[in-house]
């Protein structure tokens, strides 16, 4: 590919990214409408401030590679083809949605898709995506990749580091993404690890790291997409650090008054959606009346969602079977009979 | 020939591996080495690149298991004692068991689990685990007595679209022998098996437990007492009704554990007898489990900490004089 080509790709992905990055942003915010007007189940968490490094993870994954999103993915699940009916189906409970009213919010996927639906537990995914990129191993399916992503926090649990391990010593094509946001809930990265930076650990593993400003999209994309194509190469699993903060709280239950004022006023507080707005606008890709269509466009898209699946039938008691095993015939009869 | 209940592992891992494709073993030492136990043995050489030597991550080995299973795969994963499955007890439980009913996607793992005490192992190499995996929705949990039943139960658990616990007895590996596999008829997954008859009192147990009780029934026949052995088979699901109906031929139940005393399986089985077959029976229901400490290592502890042939005999007569 000539180099003016190239810049032009970028340039389109770029575009592609910020407009998915807004959408994002969007269905988030209206999920926290919903959450305080009392219209959703449980909790409600946010991806604000790290769309940019979400929406790279999930544009730079293609169909037949596999992605374990985490609780601030909307921008990475809708970038790999998420369905916006299926985000609000799982936040507002509908019996139609993939998981039927069985489970909420962010704990949704379609694994047939290659989109693992998360558990709670950090860090539980990344063995199994290693696991998936097992199955494509012993099938046969070459050049696909698994992607994980998760926070700081979860780099401290033993399931990070025996997941990580097993791929290095498998020599997976797994990329762990961590977003460093600074907290894990309301614990400060000084009380979660004592090594300089997490890029540290890369080493300690036998697998290559870079580390970025994941409030910078075109690094973003850049970085994110690197180490994809490196592990589909097979260069190994990949370890990618981004920096930023997250800019909501854990929840949004939680007013986040823990956040050092220093931290949201340096460059790792920038807003990742308005710092590439700014490079849009520079690189004259963004114009004001094109920014006001997208938002209108995706605002009119999310309030016909939502009007969709509020006049859905949540799951019905009554129907749903209660039995945890695919195998009905070893179901237990409910006891007491 | 005569084949041990080990064997009988070994052979039933080498034929899911011959005849099904999306099979592999995934575990510590169970490659070249061919396991902790040799229940892998030569393995890894007949089947080249699929049976694995895993690192020393228990929690990750499921994982992977599971993202294998969803992806279509059925791994064989061999825990190297049950006691280290509690550093999996997050994605057994939470991963492995939500998954089908979150997803609709099947996850089709058999994770083994070799269980129970063996004289001189210690708090650490002797537990049985099967009731916290019961305890758990989502998941099947066998504990076979048989050789015929740890061949069959074994296949049966890989084919079988849930996760499957599968908890083989250290104990039983080179002690219970067969003059073949296939000595009777086979028994669906999921039915518990009379392993003897008898009309006085039945002894509903599983697992290792089963031989003890069968060295019972022998011993109080010749007082003229008939003792029914009930063989559970699989603890989830727990087979009620052959249960109730043994109850309700004897009226008396004793029902032998080799794990702690708290809750578990002998204590579900007395609830569902109280509550779904109380007016059978003519005595309280009884249960007799392992004392409440931990699995003590020294060989005369350790036979005096779970229950024997004497202790069961002891608990059937003192049931049978009420």
């Amino acid at each position: 590919m000539a180099p003016v080509d190239a810049v032009i790709a970028i340039e389109k992905v770029s575009v592609k990214a910020f407009r998915l990055m807004l959408l994002a942003r969007m269905l988030d915010d209206k999920f926290a409408s919903l959450y305080r007007m009392g219209k959703i189940h449980g909790g409600v968490f946010l991806g604000r401030g790290q769309e940019a490094l979400s929406v790279a993870s999930g544009l730079s994954l293609r169909p037949g590679d596999l992605f374990a999103p985490l609780i601030r993915d909307t921008a990475g699940r809708l970038a790999f083809g998420e369905d916006l009916v299926d985000a609000v189906r799982t936040y507002l409970g509908s019996g139609l949605g993939p998981m039927r009213g069985r489970d909420g919010n962010v704990h949704r996927g379609e694994p047939r898709k290659g989109v693992y639906a998360m558990i709670s537990h950090l860090g539980a995914m990344i063995s199994v995506i290693n696991g998936g990129l097992m199955a494509h191993r012993f099938t046969g399916k070459t050049g696909s990749v698994g992607l994980a992503s998760m926070g700081d926090g979860a780099t401290s649990t033993g399931a990070f580091h025996e997941g990580l391990n097993q791929a290095a010593v498998e020599r997976l094509p797994l990329v762990l993404v961590v977003a460093n946001n600074c907290y894990a809930y309301s614990t400060p990265n000084d009380r979660q690890f004592a090594c300089k930076t997490l890029l540290a650990r890369a080493a300690g593993y036998g697998v290559e790291g870079v580390e970025f400003d994941g409030t910078d999209l075109e690094e973003s994309l850049d970085k994110v997409n690197g180490a994809v194509q490196r592990a589909r190469a097979g260069g190994g699993p990949q370890l990618v650090i981004a920096n930023l903060l997250r800019l909501c709280g854990h929840g949004e239950h939680d007013d986040a008054s823990y956040v050092d004022a220093d931290l949201k006023s340096s460059a790792v507080g920038r807003d990742c959606l308005k710092v590439a707005e700014d490079q849009l606008r520079q690189e004259g890709l963004l114009t004001p009346e094109t920014l006001t269509q997208w938002r209108e466009e995706a605002a009119r898209d999310i309030e016909n969602v939502v009007a969709q699946v509020q006049r859905e039938p949540g799951p019905d008691p009554y129907q749903e079977d209660w039995s945890a095993l695919a195998t009905k015939s070893l179901v237990e009869t409910q006891w007491p009979s | 020939m005569v084949i041990t209940y080990l064997e009988a592992i070994r052979a039933a891992q080498a034929a899911a591996l011959r005849d099904d494709k999306r099979v592999f073993i995934y575990g510590q030492d169970v490659g070249v080495f061919g396991g902790a136990f040799k229940a892998t043995k030569n393995l890894a050489q007949e089947f080249p690149g699929r049976v694995i030597d895993s690192p020393i991550s228990e929690d990750a080995m499921i994982g992977m298991a599971v993202g294998a299973a969803v992806s279509g795969m059925r791994p064989i994963l061999e825990v190297q004692f049950a006691d280290f499955s509690t550093l999996a007890l997050n994605q057994i439980v939470n991963q492995a068991a939500t998954h089908y009913w979150r997803t609709g996607v099947p996850c089709p793992i058999t994770v083994r689990l070799p269980s129970g005490g063996t004289s001189g192992s210690g708090p650490f190499h002797s537990q049985s685990m099967e009731a916290l995996y019961a305890h758990y929705p989502g998941l099947v949990v066998m504990a076979p007595a048989t050789v015929q039943d740890a061949y069959e139960m074994l296949l049966a658990a890989v084919a079988i679209d849930d996760p499957v616990i599968y908890c083989e007895h250290k104990y039983l590996y080179y002690h219970l022998k067969a003059d073949d596999l296939f000595t009777e008829p086979p028994v669906p997954v999921g039915k518990a098996r009379i392993a003897r008859a008898g009309r006085d009192l039945s002894i509903v147990t599983y697992s290792a437990m089963v031989h003890e009780a069968l060295a019972v029934a022998d011993e109080l026949a010749k007082e003229k007492i008939e003792i029914e052995v009930v063989d559970l088979r699989t603890v989830k699901p727990l087979d009620t009704d052959s249960i109730v109906a043994s109850v309700s031929r004897t009226g008396r139940l004793l029902c032998v554990g080799e794990a702690f005393p708290w809750g578990g399986v002998t204590a579900e089985v007395v609830a569902r007898v109280a509550s779904e077959g109380f007016n059978l029976l003519d005595a309280p229901p009884m249960r007799l489990n392992a004392k409440d400490t931990p699995v003590p290592y020294h060989p005369n502890l350790w036979a005096a900490h779970r229950p024997t042939a004497r202790s069961i005999a002891d608990a059937a007569r003192r049931l049978l004089r009420m």
